[in-house]
């Protein structure tokens, strides 16, 4: 009976469904509508675990599909499936929203239902986003995203939210309309928008050249890339905690996801030529930015600085690849580095949304993110440190967490592809230590000299509930990565395969 | 020679004549106190009319008067959304007209003959047809826009309506004649086989500039936009609603007319002028709106960067460019209303909500109202899943299918300008404390609030279903 359901779209379109009644329920009662929140996104990372039930791990292509007439006239269908790489990210999307709804239970009081309901759309959205194998239909969950985010970071961020909000709008909505042309430009070529079949759709250098920079301009801005990224720090610094760790943990990785769903397949030869640039704007984001991190006093503007650079490895890693399978043919070294992004977008799914969600608990208690108003909270908040540290050690790289898992893949399919590449990309391993650690010592230890420090109290059940399932994530896949990598194994193994062909 | 079939596909607007005149005299009796009867037997007319036009004895179609009057498929979609919009704006209208003591029956008559004006205009079959479709629809036009003649805002819009227009007018003439002098007909199926052979004389292309420009005025297209948002900002709400939408379908279905079934074998001509014209549009029309306060003067000017888009689908030169910029057409006009609508129905007496402050922090006065306005803003911007972005979907699709690469590219990078100051007003509605504490209580009037709502939403409804009416806007250009 399970195996009829079309358990896609339940995922989809649950959440937003259920934030109509989450909106009707109204300021007045607001604890129905947590509650109701709470109970849809549990439901819903329930539903998300039946994928794992379903999905054949050695079937590359996508599966438990569903695909319905859109619009006939157009040939634009409501397709959806997913693959491994689909469903661990649709994991992470379900995860997480449990998460950010009990991190905001209490700390978000104004317009709660509101909030809720935003939240719910925002999931159902971006599953869309994992799910969708129809260009069109992608692109419009990829712009509808925009809406509830836009509203979160502007109804409840901080002082500056108004013009970070905007400006995370229209930068990605920048982005994203060139990506838009170059999808009809290819809809004429192939008379479709269903990627299976825009993949294979034969282009020449050229139209894959313009193509493959629209594409890189909307993935960029989304994931982001040096020196588009501007917008993330601002977003992240306004933004309420769950909308930092929604931000952080998910909608960047749909830039990296981006890339491997369109620019790999549908642009192999051009990304292959210009992969030196991808290369290029991950090193600088992965040295630079680092070093942009390391002289922040916000503790949000640092560790959005470091999604940065983190999100630099996944982009390393994924053109990286590209390098490896036509120059050197080594396609084993590619397996690895596809594999070492895919791992890297997992792990900084939990990491940052844990480093977020520790900043948001210090918030809530002194209203404040900057450093220097901090120090010596071990002393008062012993088991908040101990989270604290764990993340900020999985932030590194340490090994034992997951941070350390999908780095260390990508330094070394990139050591097989350039042995400079990867020296600088680890060098950077050095950078990170530096700045989160330098965080650490600023904010956790030391003597405490703010006497409201000295009051604050340790975290309660829920905020040990938020972060403990946050660490439990972080540990599992930093001690046992192999579910993980077994899951994504079978589709990167394809992607390889395809990335071979050339389609000139 | 007359025949019965003639006067039996003219049924619609013959309808509507009538009873426009019966509604004129039924006026007189009524009293003020009872000027409801008015309001609502305007709306049965129209209605009946959108009856005949879909079910009455000349639907099926057909050529009239020698080819005067052309019902065909296009003429029949413009015809069903103009009435709709019209009933529409009569709806929102009533509130606003009853508080400011112009609820009088002049109001609906002169709507009335507007519509009956784009109903022959978009029927039309010859140059003759155009122009009187297009006067009666403006004459009413510059009256509306008088109505508050106290106003001295109001009868300067007018004014300066009456002037630009008439000069348009006497362009769109001179063209006509040229096209006269040169083919020796009115009728547009015959020009249309003279501009489609490969010997047509150079007078003609001449009229097709002037033509052009008349066509290009009455859409609002920069540079001939001057008047646009003046008259916005001056006229009553109400009756900006009305211009606001029901001529844009009119204007495309008189551009349609006159460029495609008269002109369409110079297609290569006039296209390259629409391209410039488009460009021009979404240009001023876009960096204009940006520095605005005044929330009509705001949509004046996306009226323009509207227009843009539409002479984007337009300048094609398609089939599917012209289902495009139909669709575009209608989606503009159901999407204007719904904003024009708001306004009317926020404001109050002695209140016209029409800054842009004054929307601030309608969320926390009226949470369901800020929600319906953020939907429509954000379907202007374009943004899916809403119903605007589906319509710039196929108007980019048809420039780039007609080699428009980079035309199609112009507009993208504008449409991201414009969601500047679409976002601006989402902005004040709901991340801005509210300007005092005077109650933002949306008017009392039951229907409007109710055909408020159906209309916000339908932009949603049609967003993620939008399959059957752009089907509909193909078949009827044969696609």
């Amino acid at each position: 009976m399970l195996a009829n359901w079309p358990l896609l779209s339940l995922l989809i379109w649950l959440p937003i469904v259920a934030a109509v009644p989450v909106l009707a329920a109204g300021q007045a009662r607001a604890d129905t509508a947590r509650w109701l929140t709470l109970l849809t996104t549990l439901a819903v990372f329930a539903l998300s675990l039946g994928l794992l039930g379903r999905i054949d791990l050695t079937d590359p292509t996508m599966q438990i599909q569903e695909n319905a007439v859109w619009i006939e006239s157009l040939k634009v269908n409501y397709h959806l499936g997913v693959d491994g790489i689909s469903v661990a990210l649709i994991l992470l999307t379900t995860f997480t929203s449990v998460l950010v709804v009990l991190g905001a239970w209490d700390s978000v009081e104004q317009r709660v239902h509101q909030y809720m309901a935003a939240m719910l759309m925002l999931e159902g959205l971006m599953i869309g986003v994992f799910c969708a194998m129809d260009a069109l239909l992608f692109y419009v969950f990829f712009e509808g995203m925009l809406i509830p985010m836009f509203l979160i970071i502007g109804i409840w961020g901080g002082p500056r939210r108004v013009y970070a909000t905007l400006k995370f709008f229209i930068y990605t909505f920048f982005g994203s309309i060139f990506m838009l042309v170059g999808l009809i430009y290819l809809y004429f070529k192939a008379g479709t928008f269903d990627l299976a079949t825009l993949a294979q759709v034969g282009l020449s250098a050229r139209e894959q050249a313009w193509l493959f920079f629209a594409f890189l301009l909307a993935f960029a801005v989304k994931v982001p890339m040096w020196p588009v990224h501007t917008w993330l720090p601002d977003a992240h610094v306004e933004a309420p905690t769950g909308g930092s760790v929604v931000l952080a943990a998910i909608m960047l990785k749909i830039g990296g996801y981006g890339f491997i769903r369109f620019s790999l397949p549908i642009t192999p030869d051009a990304s292959q030529e210009y992969a030196w640039v991808v290369i290029a704007m991950s090193l600088v984001a992965v040295v630079y930015v680092g070093y942009v991190a390391l002289v922040q006093e916000d503790m949000k503007k640092l560790i959005a600085y470091s999604s940065i650079a983190h999100m630099g490895f996944v982009t390393l890693g994924i053109f990286v690849a590209l390098a490896l399978t036509r120059n050197l043919s080594n396609q084993d070294a590619a397996r690895l580095g596809l594999q070492g992004a895919m791992v890297q977008m997992i792990s900084h799914g939990f990491v940052s949304g844990a480093m977020f969600s520790c900043v948001g608990v210090l918030y809530d208690r002194l209203h404040t993110r900057m450093i220097k108003d901090y120090g010596g909270v071990v002393n008062v908040m012993p088991w908040f440190a101990t989270f604290m540290v764990l993340f900020s050690m999985a932030n590194t790289g340490l090994p034992g967490t997951s941070g350390f898992v999908g780095e260390f893949m990508v330094v070394l399919a990139a050591f097989q592809s350039n042995p400079w590449v990867a020296a600088l990309a680890a060098f950077t391993l050095i950078i990170g230590a530096a700045y989160t650690l330098w965080l650490v010592k600023r904010v956790i230890f030391g003597d405490i000299d703010n006497p409201k420090v000295a009051k604050l109290e340790d975290i309660n059940l829920r905020e040990a509930l938020v972060l403990g399932s946050f660490a439990t994530a972080v540990l599992f896949f930093g001690i046992w990565p192999k579910p993980l990598t077994a899951l994504m194994d079978a589709p990167i193994a394809h992607l390889v395969q395809q990335l071979v062909l050339s389609k000139a | 020679m007359i025949n019965l079939n003639d006067i039996l596909l003219l049924a619609p607007e013959s309808f509507l004549t009538l009873a426009a005149c019966v509604l004129l005299l039924v006026d007189l009796f009524v009293k003020p106190a009872q000027r409801s009867v008015t309001h609502y037997l305007a709306i049965a007319i129209l209605a009946a009319t959108g009856g005949l036009v879909l079910h009455g004895p000349g639907a099926a179609g057909g050529v009239a008067f020698g080819g005067a009057h052309v019902v065909d498929g296009v003429a029949v979609v413009l015809k069903l959304f103009v009435l709709l919009c019209v009933a529409v704006v009569f709806v929102y209208a009533r509130p606003y007209l009853r508080d400011r003591n112009l609820f009088v029956g002049e109001f609906y008559v002169l709507c009335l003959f507007g519509a009956l004006g784009t109903l022959f205009l978009v029927s039309a079959g010859s140059l003759v047809m155009v122009y009187l479709g297009l006067e009666l629809l403006t004459l009413s036009s510059y009256a509306l826009v008088a109505l508050n003649r106290d106003s001295p805002l109001s009868s300067e819009a007018a004014i300066k309506y009456f002037v630009l227009g008439a000069l348009a007018s006497g362009m769109l003439l001179y063209g006509m004649s040229m096209i006269y002098g040169a083919t020796h007909t009115l009728d547009l199926a015959r020009i249309h086989a003279v501009a489609a052979s490969a010997e047509h004389p150079k007078l003609l292309l001449f009229g097709v500039v002037f033509v052009v420009v008349g066509i290009a005025f009455k859409f609002g297209a920069a540079p001939f936009h001057m008047w646009l948002p003046d008259v916005y900002q001056g006229s009553p709400t109400a009756v900006t609603a009305f211009i606001g939408s029901a001529p844009k379908l009119a204007a495309f279905g008189m551009a349609y007319r006159l460029l495609e079934s008269g002109l369409g074998g110079l297609v290569a001509h006039w296209n390259e002028m629409l391209a410039v014209l488009a460009v021009l549009s979404l240009a001023i029309g876009n960096i204009a709106a940006i520095a605005q306060s005044n929330l009509k003067r705001l949509l004046a000017y996306s009226t323009i960067s509207h227009v843009g888009f539409l002479l984007l689908g337009l300048c094609a030169g398609t089939p599917a460019g012209y289902s495009a910029a139909m669709f575009y057409a209608i989606s503009y006009a159901l999407m204007a209303i719904a904003a024009f609508g708001m306004i009317l129905l926020l404001a109050r007496a002695g209140f016209e909500a029409e800054e842009i402050d004054d929307f601030r922090g309608l969320n926390q006065r009226a949470p369901w109202h800020a929600f319906l306005m953020s939907l429509v803003m954000f379907s202007l911007a374009g943004v899916p899943p809403l119903f605007g972005f589906y319509s710039k979907l196929v108007v980019l699709k048809a420039a780039i299918e007609a080699d428009k690469l980079w035309l199609a590219v112009t507009a993208a990078v504008f449409a991201i300008i414009g969601m500047f100051y679409y976002l601006r007003v989402v902005k004040v509605m709901y991340f801005d404390a509210p300007a005092d504490d005077r109650p933002m209580a949306p008017g009392a009037d039951a229907p409007a609030r109710w055909v408020l709502s159906v209309n916000a939403l339908a932009l949603l409804a049609l967003g993620v279903y939008w399959g059957p009416l752009f089907a509909w806007c193909g078949r009827v250009f044969g696609l």
